[in-house]
């Protein structure tokens, strides 16, 4: 019988494309970061990200992911519950909207809110009158970030909670928990690494999202940027390692994500056996 | 009887109406009332306006970029992608579980980022510019700069896409073919290669789709020349700043037309790969 293994040329050719792939399109985008936010000492990074105008921007970011991921937790936990422990007709499709905000594209989706809340748009004399302002102020920051990030948690919690099925909560309920005692003592337990996945994704995507905030934001500096549009403002401004030295926070911010990840997958992995 | 059936008729959970209905207004909220808005908006120019606006030379220019430089970014995910699935799944080397792990890189860290060291990489004075350029390969404002920042946004589209068909593509099926005298070239393509096929088109369909929109990686690595290195969402973002609404929402629906059709079609070939599945 002939085998069912390539041969071993093939096998570390393969895998020598593979690791010469990664190293040049993951690895070294990785370290450059770092290597260029030093690139005039460590010094300069520090003051760098001292900077008054950087640190409104870092203040800035935090702000909008604490307000814009709990909504979308909130969404997610109600959107999984209902779709995943009922039938009702249309859920595909209610499905398929839930994944809309994937397929557009970030500038577009800002400019969505523009057109509803700017100055020349539907809102936009109310709001005037009311001195509100929603574009170019945080509140136009906030609902872009959760537009882009509108589908993670309730992405991570779908499948997770079907996958439970509900004989648990069935029993609970038997056994005369009510509701929400249900919900936080035998699903919220059950589902809670792939909420943790959802919530951190999410942040991480909320706290970097650059196209649709950029298109609400009017880029008013101290006020208006968040930390991406600020690393943008930066590097437009020849200063590069300060650019880079505000970047590398949101790399360490992709990391940790990545890590919780990979945690999360080997605790999965350890429940298993 | 069907598991599912028991739970349909005697499901006495509670909250579906709460769950339900706050799904509902947060989504309307959020996605489709801002969504009809600028449809609204769009139906609001006559058709000759919305025509002369979304079809300028210099939108034309964008639209032929931004596919291009997108499809040609999704054919580097769906070939490297594949060949990356294929290694981490199938192989056992040292640094295997750390490479696995750096595939979703690109999709935690912001795009913003990404775009920002890709073009110091491949400046003229870069880690790879500085081998690169005197070769004549300029990653940096030019379309094929464009074209890497796409790939790497794209990647791990492709490699998570392909990874659990791999892994539960039964092995017996190989060895049916081996002991028929098959060599591994030969049961790779007629045996392995069509059972991956829909995985891959997805994978290589959501890379595309995911490109066409993209902005915020290709900002910094592209130079954003009208004509020559310009996408279609920079030139909203252009139309926006130069406060013509009217020209940024006809380019903007355009694009959400496209996005639309290309979400229409990756659900086809999923359902396709689904049905494949079953069968095999």
């Amino acid at each position: 019988m002939r085998g069912t293994e390539e041969s071993p040329l093939v096998r570390w050719l393969l895998i020598a494309i593979a690791l010469g792939f990664c190293f040049v399109f993951l690895l070294l985008p990785l370290a450059n970061v770092f290597v260029q936010a030093l690139a005039k000492g460590w010094g300069y990074c520090a003051k760098a990200l001292a900077d008054p105008d950087s640190l409104a921007a870092i203040r800035l970011t935090l702000l909008v992911a604490a307000i814009s991921v709990p909504l979308n937790v909130l969404f997610g936990l109600a959107a999984a519950w209902a779709i995943a422990k009922f039938e009702f007709p249309a859920k595909t499709l209610l499905i398929t909207l839930i994944d809309l905000p994937f397929s557009i594209s970030p500038v577009v989706a800002g400019l969505m809110f523009v057109v509803l809340f700017g100055l020349q748009g539907f809102l936009g004399p109310w709001l005037e009158a009311h001195d509100l302002k929603i574009i170019f102020a945080v509140p136009g920051i906030v609902l872009a970030c959760v537009f882009v990030t509108f589908p993670f948690v309730a992405r991570e919690l779908i499948p997770v909670m079907q996958a439970t099925g509900s004989e648990q909560e069935q029993a609970a309920l038997t056994l005369g928990a009510n509701g929400w005692q249900t919900f936080w003592h035998v699903t919220l337990p059950s589902v809670k690494w792939g909420l943790l996945y959802g919530i951190i994704l999410c942040n991480a995507r909320a706290m970097g999202e650059f196209g649709a905030v950029s298109v609400v934001s009017g880029h008013i500096t101290g006020k208006t940027d968040t930390m991406p549009l600020r690393v943008e403002k930066l590097y437009n401004e020849y200063d590069a390692p300060a650019a880079f030295a505000l970047a590398s926070l949101l790399v360490l911010l992709a990391l940790l994500t990545l890590a919780i990840k990979i945690l999360m997958e080997w605790r999965q992995g350890r429940r298993e056996v | 009887m069907l598991p599912g059936m028991a739970d349909k008729k005697f499901n006495a959970l509670p909250g579906f109406g709460l769950t339900i209905g706050f799904t509902l207004f947060y989504l309307s909220a959020i996605v489709l009332v801002p969504l009809a808005a600028l449809v609204c908006r769009a139906f609001g120019l006559s058709w000759a306006d919305f025509w002369r606006l979304a079809t300028t030379p210099r939108a034309l220019a964008a639209y032929r970029l931004t596919f291009e430089t997108s499809l040609l970014a999704a054919v580097a995910n769906a070939l490297f992608g594949s060949l990356l699935a294929w290694v981490l799944v199938r192989y056992q080397f040292p640094g295997r579980r750390l490479i696995d792990a750096v595939v979703d890189f690109p999709f935690a860290l912001p795009t913003a980022v990404a775009g920002l060291t890709l073009a110091s990489l491949f400046a003229a004075n870069g880690w790879l510019g500085r081998y690169l350029v005197p070769l004549g390969i300029k990653g940096a404002f030019t379309p094929l700069g464009v074209v890497i920042a796409l790939t790497f946004v794209g990647l791990p589209f492709a490699v998570r896409t392909l990874e659990p068909v791999l892994l539960n593509l039964e092995r017996e099926v190989e060895e049916v073919a081996a002991t028929l005298g098959a060599g591994r070239l030969r049961t790779f393509v007629s045996v392995i290669a069509p059972a991956l096929l829909p995985a891959v088109l997805t994978g290589f369909a959501l890379a595309f789709a995911r490109a066409i929109g993209e902005y915020g990686s290709i900002v910094f690595i592209s130079g954003n020349l009208p004509f020559k290195t310009e996408i279609a969402p920079f030139l909203i973002v252009m139309r926006l700043e130069e406060y013509d609404y009217a020209g940024a929402i006809a380019l903007a629906v355009v694009l959400l037309a496209f996005s639309f059709l290309l979400l229409v079609g990756i659900n086809l070939l999923e359902q396709w790969a689904g049905r494949f599945q079953r069968q095999t």
